[in-house]
């Protein structure tokens, strides 16, 4: 110890003079940094209610309350924080699929009430409840640069264009197990799918048993609810993916490939051991008219719940639209066979080439079961309504593809115009590119108005399928040679106001010829109800345009439902299937008087 | 005079409590000399220690075990809890863990990233740590000055990662986010004010004649002991053993940075404050070093699979870094599952406040024996994961 140490302390006087660290935040509130993680917001229309936030939450501290009115992609359900459990975390605005949780930087909350329960001065709504800070700029949003999400969707190996064009190969090749599994390691397991879905497949789990490699059980998953999944594995319109949380910040899981992946990785003779179940025969049977998705979704729930089925079925084999209506680059004939197959080997009988009201009497049919199940869908092609659309070389896409099916040889000759823009014209207009025809499909509406599936319509513009947009047929002229002049005008899209579709309206003096061979007619089918004749149908009450039925597709003959494309608006094989599920249900609600 | 020291026989003090001589104490869990939650059960003699048992148990929150039943990403926001004044040396390990498991390794800017957070926890844990220890000898004004510089840090820290005190920065596969705009040079202001307030820390701390004489010759820890009772840190450097695991065996950039391991020879408590205020010192220059060469473009985190459902491949790792008090240690061990089979943390003041200060604490006036804890840096919360 010397002098210095002694004197050394004292140093400190000269802070004295210095101005105090402290700060009056009463008076003068410090704000908190821009990225402080403060109290949460929610943009309630951006959010969909997934949940996600509940589910990384490690306090537990976000409930999921109703909030809303629910639709597809929405639950209706909010986040609810507790800040009684919160940590601050903020993994629940990092893994946000729709990016509408964020916080903010308010450093306090003052709420009155000290008599309330804490449930209701600590938990609030973020967005629902107003708080000071719901308009707040600053405050911890998910950084750049950093991302928990896999928002990048696993790509589907394809044919190349030029090679498709060559065969009815299927195009697309299927995912390897490393692929399926990477792509079902994507999914957050929200569920918002499942509520979209017609048939309300349950597609968190069967992804989840795709990531956990359990091919089997996946597959029990699927035949709960959906007993053509091989085919809804290819063609189904996946409004599951539509809805997709992650497709709000990034691109959808590509659910229908994994469902057709899972299809795919078993093999026809093993679905009887996977899928085994126990079935105590009722005595009772059920007859289903036409062997559509509809048709075999309800024979297949209907023969679990141990009816026994008979389907009548028009044509030499079973699948209606499915076999004789899309191509089989996109659905395999082998693979249809296998759901249907499946089906069939649990005793469901199919009555093949025979036509009800022709080959057999529908009375008969209705007095010899308990029940009737009808899903002949729509088969009887519209016609595009201008003069000479009768003509030779004018034929309709349904015929095409039937023809394609049935191998009858059919000529198209060079060019082919294919009318329409929904999904038909777009398997119309490839099968003729396949058969070696150039191909120009007119359409009304603009390309964003087409109703076919976009990824039909990318295809399609592959394959080297032309388009004209915006044109309105006015007539078809037969020339010398055989070929057929075609003859539209331009329109423009004339505003209907009120959120209504815009209207093409012809451009007046506009008229524009395309010389062709053959022009296919694609716009659209409706309903027979040419067989619908005998006692049975006298009594039953027919809509404007199908039979009245209620939402269990029962008519006002209580034995007798209706399902499928004559029943439901949307004319896809996931909703039919949802139809035949339902009805199964209900007929066995009917016919064991439970 | 005679021996204050109950004999020893077989050896163990031998001494009757009733006899009136000797007085049994606790000091803590609720003292404020005590570092933590921890308390001290003290048998003196006048007013010289004779006897100590070190008691824990009042911060156990069972992080090890709420581990085994999390998913890795939710095991991210408890491990900062485990020590609270420096808990970014936790963040990095369990994230260096976890990414060494599933074989990953993280973008080089995370890595710069990375260190520039641990050095200036660092600097934030020991302005901490040199409040206290003078504070235990009674100068509150150091603690005054130190407790707001540490506040300044952590503001640095509330810009950088949206927290103070749980930064909550170190994620598996990097970290979140990159710098603000204009926090560089907020930061390097901030650190010659630092350096501005350690000099005067030496005036009146470190050449005060009351600290000298309290805390020279205080808790002699020789080289010998160090392996003996598993010495790690600034208390085994200085005792004059060159223990640095930055140095050893550096983890992250430490191998591109210039820097030396700070050893002093005194082997007692003003050794430790030695080394300590060097470090500081030291921290300030590598937070310098690394924001003058950190890349400035680059990734900052790395694509994990989907974390809602991360499984690691079974395996067992033991990464360690070094923390203000030493040598952290992080065992992993995976079973392939969801879940970490079993996450044991290793933290230095396990050793240094159990076995070590019951030893040095033994003929300590009671006055001192905070001095004495705090000389060796103990956090209880480390002790009782």
């Amino acid at each position: 110890m010397n002098l210095r140490d002694i004197l050394s302390p004292f140093y400190v006087w000269k802070r004295a003079f210095e101005k105090p660290y402290s700060i009056n935040t009463l008076s003068a509130p410090r704000p908190g940094a821009p990225r402080y993680r403060g109290f949460h917001k929610n943009d309630l229309d951006k959010c969909i209610g997934c949940g996600t936030c509940a589910e990384i939450c490690q306090n537990a501290t976000i409930d999921m309350v109703p909030v809303r009115e629910a639709k597809d992609g929405d639950s209706g359900l909010r986040p609810r924080v507790d800040y009684g459990r919160c940590c601050w975390c903020a993994l629940c605005v990092d893994i946000c699929p729709s990016g509408s949780l964020t916080m903010s930087n308010a450093y306090t909350w003052v709420e009155e009430g000290l008599d309330l329960d804490v449930r209701e001065t600590y938990c609030y709504i973020p967005g629902h409840d107003p708080k000071p800070w719901d308009n707040e700029e600053l405050g911890y949003q998910r950084p750049e640069g950093y991302e928990l999400l896999d928002l990048k969707r696993i790509p589907m190996p394809h044919l190349h264009p030029e090679e498709r064009l060559g065969s009815f190969i299927e195009m697309v090749k299927g995912y390897s197990r490393e692929l399926a599994i990477m792509e079902a390691d994507r999914c957050i397991q929200c569920g918002i799918c499942t509520a979209t879905c017609p048939a309300h497949m349950n597609i968190p789990s069967y992804i989840k048993a795709v990531r956990e490699d359990n091919i089997a059980e996946g597959l029990r998953i699927l035949y709960d609810t959906n007993p053509l999944p091989g085919v809804c594995g290819r063609i189904c319109t996946r409004r599951c993916e539509d809805v997709c949380a992650l497709s709000h910040r990034g691109e959808a899981i590509s659910i229908r490939w994994l469902k057709r992946y899972l299809t795919d990785c078993v093999e026809a003779k093993d679905y009887t051991r996977i899928l085994e179940q126990e079935v105590t025969p009722t005595g009772k049977n059920v007859a289903i008219i036409g062997s559509g998705a509809g048709g075999l979704s309800a024979a297949y729930y209907l023969r679990r719940m141990g009816y026994e089925v008979n389907i009548y079925e028009q044509n030499g084999a079973a699948g209606g639209a499915l076999r004789y209506g899309i191509p089989e680059y996109r659905l395999p004939y082998d693979k249809l066979d296998k759901d249907v197959d499946f089906i069939t080997s649990l005793g469901v009988n199919i009555h093949y080439n025979t036509k009800v009201g022709h080959d057999i009497n529908f009375d008969a049919i209705y007095e010899k079961h308990d029940a009737v199940f009808i899903s002949t869908g729509l088969f009887e092609p519209y016609h595009i309504g201008v003069q000479g659309d009768d003509l030779p070389m004018v034929i309709s896409g349904l015929k095409v593809l039937a023809d394609v099916t049935n191998q009858v040889p059919i000529e198209l000759g060079n060019h082919v115009i294919v009318v329409g823009g929904g999904n038909v014209a777009m398997d119309a207009a490839r099968t003729s590119r396949r058969l070696g025809s150039e191909v120009t499909v007119l359409y009304r509406r603009r390309l964003e108005d087409m109703p076919a599936d976009k990824e039909e319509i990318d295809e399609a513009m592959e394959e080297g399928v032309r388009f004209i947009f915006q044109a309105v047929p006015t007539g078809i002229e037969a020339l010398s040679d055989g070929k057929a002049r075609f003859i539209y005008s331009l329109a423009e899209m004339v505003d209907q106001g009120d959120g209504k579709r815009p209207q093409p309206i012809p451009i007046s003096g506009s008229r524009e010829t395309l010389d062709t061979d053959t022009v296919i007619s694609a716009i659209g089918q409706g309903m027979n109800f040419n067989w619908m004749d005998g006692e049975a149908f006298a009594k039953i009450k027919f809509g404007k345009w199908s039979l009245e039925a209620d939402r269990w597709g029962q008519t006002s003959d209580t034995k007798v439902f209706i399902g499928g494309d004559m029943f439901n608006r949307t004319a896809d094989a996931i909703t039919a299937i949802a139809d035949g599920h339902r009805s199964a249900r209900a007929i066995d609600k009917v016919l064991s008087g439970s | 005079m005679d021996t204050q020291y109950p004999p020893i026989v077989n050896g163990a003090s031998q001494y009757d409590l009733d006899s009136g001589k000797y007085v049994r104490v606790w000091q803590g869990p609720q003292h404020p000399g005590v570092t933590g939650n921890m308390s001290l059960e003290l048998d003196i003699c006048g007013d010289q220690v004779v006897w100590c048992k070190t008691h824990v148990g009042y911060l156990h929150r069972g992080f090890e075990k709420l581990m085994e039943r999390r998913r890795y990403i939710n095991c991210f926001p408890i491990v900062c809890r485990i020590c609270v004044p420096e808990p970014d040396t936790n963040e990095y390990l369990f994230a260096a863990a976890v990414e060494d498991l599933l074989g990953i390794e993280v973008p080089e800017k995370a890595k710069w990233l990375r260190t520039l957070n641990l050095e200036l926890s660092r600097l934030g844990s020991f302005l901490m740590w040199i409040g206290g220890q003078s504070g235990a000898f009674g100068m509150g004004t150091v603690a005054q000055w130190s407790i707001t510089f540490r506040d300044y840090v952590l503001d640095l820290f509330e810009e950088l990662s949206g927290a103070r005190v749980y930064h909550m920065y170190m994620i598996p596969g990097g970290v979140r986010g990159d710098l603000p705009d204009g926090w560089k040079g907020r930061t390097l202001e901030l650190m010659t004010r630092v350096e501005k307030l350690l000099d005067e820390i030496r005036h009146v701390m470190l050449n005060n004649a009351i600290f000298k004489q309290r805390s020279v010759g205080l808790g002699i820890v020789t080289a010998d002991m160090v392996d003996r009772f598993g010495v790690v840190g600034p208390v085994a450097r200085g005792s004059g053993m060159k223990r640095d695991v930055r140095k050893d065996s550096p983890y992250l950039i430490y191998d591109q940075l210039d820097f030396e391991a700070v050893t002093e020879d005194g082997c007692d408590a003003y050794a430790r404050t030695l080394v300590r205020w060097r470090e500081m010192y030291q921290s300030i220059e590598l937070i310098r070093q690394i924001l003058d060469r950190m890349p400035t473009e680059g990734e900052v985190h790395l694509k994990l699979p989907n974390v809602l459902h991360l499984k690691v491949p079974a395996g067992e790792t033991y990464v360690r870094a070094e923390s203000t008090r030493g040598e952290y240690g992080y065992y992993m061990c995976s079973d392939g599952s969801a879940f970490p089979r079993k996450v044991t943390v290793r933290g230095p003041s396990y050793c240094h406040a159990m076995s070590l200060l019951e030893h040095l604490i033994v003929g300590v006036n009671i006055a001192d024996v905070h001095g004495l804890m705090l000389s060796l840096h103990t956090y209880p919360p480390e002790i009782e994961r």
